[in-house]
């Protein structure tokens, strides 16, 4: 157990070592201010008050984009250095090596998330009586699950190559897909597998409950086990490696 | 310490190893000698528990390496060819991760005592990727080396090193080596002879044969090698060609070599020593006898001679040219035997 997190620490310091952190920080925080500045803009024209929503609603999409590239290295690199092989002859479990991987990337996360919090408190200052808050605990929790499923997956593909680049285009084929899939049923008649769809669709989870303050426990739970389910097929493929 | 039995590793159609069997004992050195892709690393791989074998067992330590794999990892140290290592970690930074995972304690103090063991202290807070072979090497070794391991399994520790940091790395191995069991692979021979208490060669995924340098040395060298010299000093060929002749009339002298400037060299059969009889022969011809002394087969020579590879030999003949090696041994040992007596 303790093996995870001394992964996860190592994998969270590693992040600010390398560029692709800073990159992924700066890009986001930058769109997010620009994204700020012209909502608040409009608001002040057309006289109505913003919600935290402004900064949720780019952020999700964002993450959508970011997630590869924080997570492709996270297995492929040690497996192209060799790095891998002294891991799995290290008296550490297969899935301690990817949930510790994962747990450093959600750390990272946790830290962009932070980031972003000034922009709250500027809003709250903004508006009176200040910002609705329940509105943003719901919207941040819901980023936080939607951030670290994404990650999941994204660690997930990662084991999958020994390619981070390979790792990264894979990993936001695989997001892109989960995230419009529901897209196409709003004009499908219902049916079963019209349900079906609507379910496995990320956004759905987190746009008409998350970001509108509504915390239902099926939404925590789909996410749950998306990232559940990406961990275990990314320990099997791990676990496979040791094959090939 | 290490049982291997009857170990086998298919990759898909492709059989890298086949039926192996060996052992190695507490405190013991030993040499994995063979040819490119004869099997050596697919087989340590297996006994780090890094990969499954498709059968037979091994046992590290009392745990199979299977069933109880984590114990196994544990008391282990490894050593893969390629050193992997993380180029933007600092060297004590890689070493703390890793004394970390072990769960090491007093990891600062065991990660100094590591260090100077393998001379690099000053370089502790070195980017490893600024670091040269030899150190990257020595830190591979140390990353071994941080858990106390009892074996110590080592691929081709010594490539890519110059010639001097090669004779501190044996010497290093040696100094480890002495109260833990190392299995170290290689296929630089002279390693072999200066390190390991005995070797196993592998060729094509099977043991060609195992034992201590100096036995097989003798194994092979059924019969023995002479060189002689003797001074020329004016004297004609004829006079030498004579005294050859004679020396064939010697029992027990097989293959006389004629060389340049007043050498030869002679053979004796197996379980015959001609070489007083020969001597006598010599100087009472008239020669001066100058230089009289054995050949030894060189393990080069005892390596190519057991790894021996036809252009085209099938699999099958493979077991038949390791079975007449086999058995050439055998003949070689008793005539040793006989030739002691």
């Amino acid at each position: 157990m303790r093996n995870i997190w001394v992964i996860a620490e190592k994998e969270y310091k590693h992040y600010f070592i390398s560029p692709i952190a800073y990159a992924v920080a700066f890009a986001v925080l930058l769109f997010l201010g620009v994204i700020l500045y012209v909502n608040i803009l409009a608001a002040s024209i057309q006289m109505y008050a913003p919600t935290i929503q402004i900064v949720l609603n780019p952020l999700s999409t964002l993450l959508l984009f970011m997630a590869p590239a924080i997570t492709m290295r996270a297995l492929a690199e040690e497996q192209k250095t060799g790095t891998l092989e002294i891991l799995l002859t290290a008296p550490v479990r297969d899935w301690e090596v990817v949930v510790g991987k994962w747990l450093g990337s959600i750390l990272f996360l946790i830290t962009l998330l932070a980031l972003t919090l000034p922009f709250a408190i500027l809003l709250n200052s903004l508006i009176s009586p200040g910002i609705d808050q329940g509105l943003m605990a719901a919207g941040y929790l819901g980023i936080f699950l939607l951030g670290a499923a994404f990650l999941a997956i994204g660690v997930m593909t990662s084991s999958f190559f020994s390619n981070p680049i390979a790792a990264f285009y894979a990993t936001l084929g695989i997001l892109l897909v989960l995230w419009v899939i529901g897209f196409p049923t709003e004009v499908m008649s219902q049916s079963a597998g019209v349900e079906i769809l609507r379910f496995l669709d990320m956004g759905m989870h987190f746009y008409s409950t998350f970001l509108v303050g509504v915390i239902d426990l099926k939404d925590i739970v789909y996410f749950l086990s998306v990232i559940a389910l990406a961990l275990f097929i990314g320990t099997v493929s791990v676990e496979t490696r040791r094959w090939r | 310490m290490i049982r291997v039995q009857s170990l086998t590793k298919d990759y898909g159609s492709r059989r890298a190893i086949s039926d192996l069997t060996f052992h190695a004992d507490k405190g013991e050195i030993l040499g994995f000698l063979g040819p490119n892709g004869a099997g050596k690393t697919t087989t340590m791989r297996i006994l780090t528990g890094y990969m499954p074998p498709t059968s037979g067992k091994v046992t590290i330590g009392g745990h199979d390496v299977i069933e109880d794999s984590l114990a196994v990892r544990k008391i282990v140290g490894y050593l893969p060819e390629s050193v992997p290592l993380y180029n933007d970690m600092t060297v004590f930074e890689y070493l703390k991760y890793m004394a970390d995972l072990r769960g090491i304690k007093n990891a600062r103090r065991r990660i100094t005592e590591i260090l100077e063991l393998v001379q690099l202290e000053e370089r502790s807070g070195g980017y490893i990727g600024k670091l040269s072979k030899g150190m990257r090497q020595r830190i591979g070794l140390a990353q071994a080396l941080l858990h106390e391991p009892e074996v110590l399994i080592l691929d081709e520790p010594t490539i890519g090193l110059d010639p001097k940091q090669v004779v501190k790395f044996r010497e290093l191995i040696r100094s480890i080596g002495k109260d833990r069991t190392v299995l170290l692979s290689t296929h630089i021979l002279p390693e072999v002879q200066q390190v390991c208490d005995r070797v196993v060669i592998l060729n094509k995924g099977r043991i060609v044969t195992e034992d201590a340098p100096e036995q097989l040395q003798a194994r092979l060298m059924g019969s023995q090698r002479v060189e002689v010299r003797v001074d020329l000093n004016g004297t004609p060929e004829s006079r030498l060609n004579d005294l050859l002749a004679a020396l064939e009339k010697v029992p027990g002298v097989i293959n006389i070599t004629p060389k340049t400037g007043g050498r030869f060299e002679f053979e004796t059969a197996p379980g015959q020593d001609s070489r007083p009889e020969a001597a006598r022969l010599i100087v009472s011809t008239g020669f001066d006898l100058l230089d009289f002394h054995p050949i030894k087969m060189s393990l080069e020579e005892i390596f190519l001679q057991l790894t021996q590879d036809e252009p085209g030999v099938p699999e099958s003949e493979v077991d038949e040219i390791s079975q007449e090696s086999r058995e050439f041994n055998e003949e070689a040992a008793a005539g040793q035997a006989g030739d002691n007596q």
